[in-house]
């Protein structure tokens, strides 16, 4: 794919995320004309998009979704919930097409473009004309009525510049006064946004006399300068043109009101308004509306409303309440669009690259300061200490670079939760808190299954039917609650539901049928409600097509595991239950245990670590496991393990790991305290390499592996199972 | 009409300012009455002024009035900068060579 192509796929995507979520607004508001204009608004510019990529497929699909909605911003046609759901219909297979596209085939599968012509098919049967009772032309429009157009027209535009309309008069020329000098000379208070020179007023050429300025000019212009130093530059032709200057985020109505007194035909100053940006075509269409509302209502205003107002206000079907709505929307789009001017869109890649280097750099900044305190030369080692204070800072910084808000995520699992509770006939509402709680892009990306899984849990097993939460005394309306927040150094992600609560006894039966705990064991309600998080467990007592299968739970405590994270689950009968997932923040820097074997080191990470402790040979007897506390624990003598030279270590210590609730203790030789580390991704030749998670660099510039603690503790529990005789398990065999 | 050239090139030097603008606007409407396309060299011209931007503007709206194609082929800097800081050049549609600075 090349870059148009790749940037239509992510802007269609976008726009795809919005056009559902306006869906969603227009289900619980169906007479909000503003978010029917929206949906519109997004559909053109996918086709738009597709048509610029030449994807044909996608263009003829969304031609007729666009059709629709044309005829409902029209109100030719009615917004009903049949059509809600089949506008999301029609969202889906939009997503699925672009996936096409973006798998670079020619056109979609036959089983795919058939269930488009299907839509297609009953997209057309809302069309008037096949149903005659759903079009209600003209009869249904409420009468326009008088508005306060004053308390509308006070929405200011997004525009940061100062918008400069001058018209110079005939003479300037001939007085030996050139525009261009003085254009130049605005030109340095700021820097030119835009300038558009208008040349309308230039008669025919038999009657154009050449010494004579037909121009003008409608500028923006991104300055600090005040109102009258911009007057000021045209001092000296103040008297020989108009000139309007409005300040930054002036007014809309002002904006309306300079388009109608500039002798321009409105529609084309208003045009080339939007296209210099000074206003968006949102803002424009609004205050031309505004604008022609008093005239359409025959208040007695002495101006003429612009013809092109009253063709919008015909278009549109323009009455009181689309304006009060388009107000409040148009305050929203203006926020977004000064938003995303302040957002830059890189490559992930290049990001990547960034982070690496400043890996790197950490490392060197470690290696140097070493060599400086070796030196002892206290200048050096202050300077280094400057260098590595500042290196820390770039690095936070360059980190804080991948994080992106968990929101978006969250976000989409509204239409999650709104087709399952359509699907199960259950009422819930899906509340978000903490959306702006930010995490590691990686992270985001590998936290959606494992939250949708929880999702269709807590829909499916937690929340009850309607009847039975009445009958409970609970509000019928379910409620699925995700929450995020950061806590020392992770993030947490809570999924809630107000639902019936895990049933002990109903877990408890079920582990002890399956053989997971046994009949006499005492466990406490932590443990009990961690039972479901094991492979093959379900507690639903029929298998719907959303969860009971058993696969669910134990996939999610496996992928929050694979990202180095934990999941909780809190519950009490008849409240609730609460999921509890913890991440590390980053997935490319961790803490670190250095530890010594023979002369190498190795790291472990430090949250796999439980406790260290002093290997006792004579209680040993020469075999790979011991007594803690009562309890076996397996180890590994990692110089075994790696085959380093034997060491010289009179003692030797193991460090005891914990994974997935399993214990394995690591014989060492030292013990050489916490390092915060950089992970480098082992190369390709490696890859199969079972036992190390990666490698990274140590301040003196040697190499230290960091330990795969996930695969060392299932290595020492197969040695456990078999015999203590085997010797080495085979750790490089896949 | 039909009597005129197809192609007609005319090249203008020197100033394109507003003490010569009365006989430029001359030349360049007979130029531009005499044929269907004008090439339109302004290699050469050394300094140009808003009366002589005004005169390329009317050129090509004639131009684009009678159906005849009005092609700027070459540009001098003075030109490509008023052109530019004016921002019509999309206007023109003209390719723009930029020459080396010094």
């Amino acid at each position: 794919m090349d870059e148009l192509q790749q940037a239509f796929v992510q802007e269609s995507n976008e726009q795809l995320e919005q056009f559902e979520a306006t869906l969603r607004q227009l289900e619980q508001t169906p007479d909000d004309p503003e978010a029917v204009n929206s949906l519109f608004r997004h559909a053109h510019t996918i086709k738009g998009g597709a048509g610029v990529v030449e994807c044909a497929f996608i263009v003829e699909f969304t031609h007729v979704v666009e059709n629709l909605l044309d005829l409902l911003r029209e109100g030719r046609l009615e917004v009903t919930p049949p059509l809600v759901s089949l506008m999301f219909a029609c969202s889906d297979q939009i997503a699925a097409l672009i996936e096409v596209f973006a798998a670079g085939e020619a056109s979609p599968e036959p089983a795919q473009a058939e269930h488009g012509a299907e839509l297609v098919r009953q997209l057309r049967e809302f069309l008037p004309g096949n149903s005659q009772a759903e079009s209600t032309p003209g009869g249904s429009v409420p009468a326009e009525t008088t508005s306060p157009v004053e308390s509308l027209g006070g929405a200011k535009v997004a525009s940061d510049c100062w918008h400069i309309s001058i018209r110079f008069a005939e003479h300037v020329l001939k007085n030996g006064m050139d525009p261009l000098s003085f254009l130049r000379y605005l030109a340095t208070l700021g820097e030119v946004a835009h300038i558009e020179t208008l040349s309308d007023g230039m008669p025919p050429a038999e009657a154009m006399d050449p010494e004579c300025c037909y121009l003008g000019f409608e500028i923006d212009l991104r300055s600090h300068a005040d109102k009258s130093a911009i007057e000021h530059v045209f001092q000296f032709v103040l008297d020989d043109c108009t000139l309007r200057i409005l300040p930054p985020a002036s007014k809309l109505e002002e904006y309306i009101q300079l388009i109608q007194e500039l002798p321009e035909d409105t529609m084309r100053l208003g045009e080339i308004l939007v296209k210099s940006g000074a206003l968006t075509r949102q803002e424009l269409e609004q205050g031309l509306r505004l604008q022609s509302q008093p005239h359409a209502t025959g208040a007695a205003e002495e101006s003429t409303a612009p013809p092109i107002g009253e063709i919008l206000v015909e278009r549109k079907n323009v009455h009181k309440d689309v304006v009060e709505a388009a107000a409040s929307k148009q305050k929203q789009v203006s926020e977004k669009k000064a938003l995303e001017a302040k957002l830059i869109r890189v490559q992930a890649d290049k990001l990547d690259n960034l982070i690496d280097l400043v890996g790197e750099l950490v490392i060197a900044g470690a290696s140097g300061a070493l060599m400086a305190q070796k030196t002892g030369q206290a200048h050096l080692v202050e300077a280094y200490s400057v260098i590595s204070r500042l290196v820390e800072e770039i690095r936070n910084s360059a980190l804080q670079l991948r994080m992106v808000q968990v929101g978006e995520t969250f976000n989409r699992f509204h239409r999650v939760v709104r087709d399952l509770s359509r699907d199960m006939g259950k009422d819930v509402e899906l509340v978000i808190s903490g959306g702006e709680t930010e995490l590691d892009k990686s992270v985001v990306e590998k936290i959606t299954d494992p939250l949708m899984h929880l999702v269709r849990n807590s829909m499916d097993h937690g929340i009850e039917p309607a009847e039975a939460r009445e009958a409970k005394g609970k509000p019928a309306k379910g409620q699925v609650r995700f929450n995020a927040y950061h806590d020392s150094g992770s993030i947490v992600i809570e999924v809630m539901d107000d639902g019936a609560g895990l049933n002990k006894e109903r877990i408890l039966a079920k582990a002890l049928e399956r053989g997971v705990v046994a009949p006499n064991q005492q466990l406490s309600d932590s443990e009990i409600y961690k039972l479901v998080f094991e492979a093959g467990f379900s507690t639903a007592e029929k298998v719907t097509s959303v969860s009971g299968r058993g696969v669910g739970m134990d996939v999610v405590r496996r992928n929050i595991e694979a990202l180095r994270g934990t999941v909780e689950v809190e519950s009490s009968e008849d409240i609730g239950s609460t999921f509890r997932i913890r991440l590390p923040l980053t997935l490319a820097i961790i803490d670190g245990f250095q530890v010594g074997v023979g002369r190498a080191s190795y790291i472990i990470p430090l949250d796999y670590v439980v406790e260290c402790m002093e290997l006792d040979t004579s209680e040993t007897h020469g075999r790979d496991y011991l007594n803690l506390r009562g309890e076996v624990l397996p180890f590994l003598r990692l110089k075994d393990l790696f085959q380093s030279e034997a060491s010289d270590a009179r003692r030797q210590n193991i460090v005891v790991v914990q994974y997935a609730g399993q214990k394995a203790g690591l014989v060492v030789d030292h013990l050489l305290g916490e390092f915060q580390t950089v992970i480098k991704p082992l190369g390709q030749l490696f890859r199969n390499l079972r036992g190390i998670a990666g490698s990274t660099i140590l301040g003196t510039g040697e190499v230290a592996l960091i330990l795969d603690v996930q695969s060392l503790v299932k290595v020492t529990a197969q040695q456990e199972n078999f015999s203590q005789h085997a010797g080495l398990p085979a750790l490089n065999t896949p | 009409m039909t009597d005129s050239a197809a192609i007609v090139r005319l090249a203008m030097e020197g100033d394109m300012t507003i003490y010569n603008a009365t006989e430029q606007k001359h030349r360049l409407m007979a130029s531009l009455d005499s044929c269907q396309e004008l090439e339109l060299d302004l290699g050469q011209v050394s300094e140009v002024d808003t009366a002589g931007f005004q005169l390329l503007i009317l050129a090509k709206r004639e131009a684009l009035r009678h159906q005849k194609v009005l092609r700027i082929v070459a540009h001098s800097t003075p030109v490509s900068d008023l052109l530019d800081f004016y921002n019509k050049v999309a206007y023109f549609g003209d390719p723009v060579h930029l020459p080396a600075r010094d």
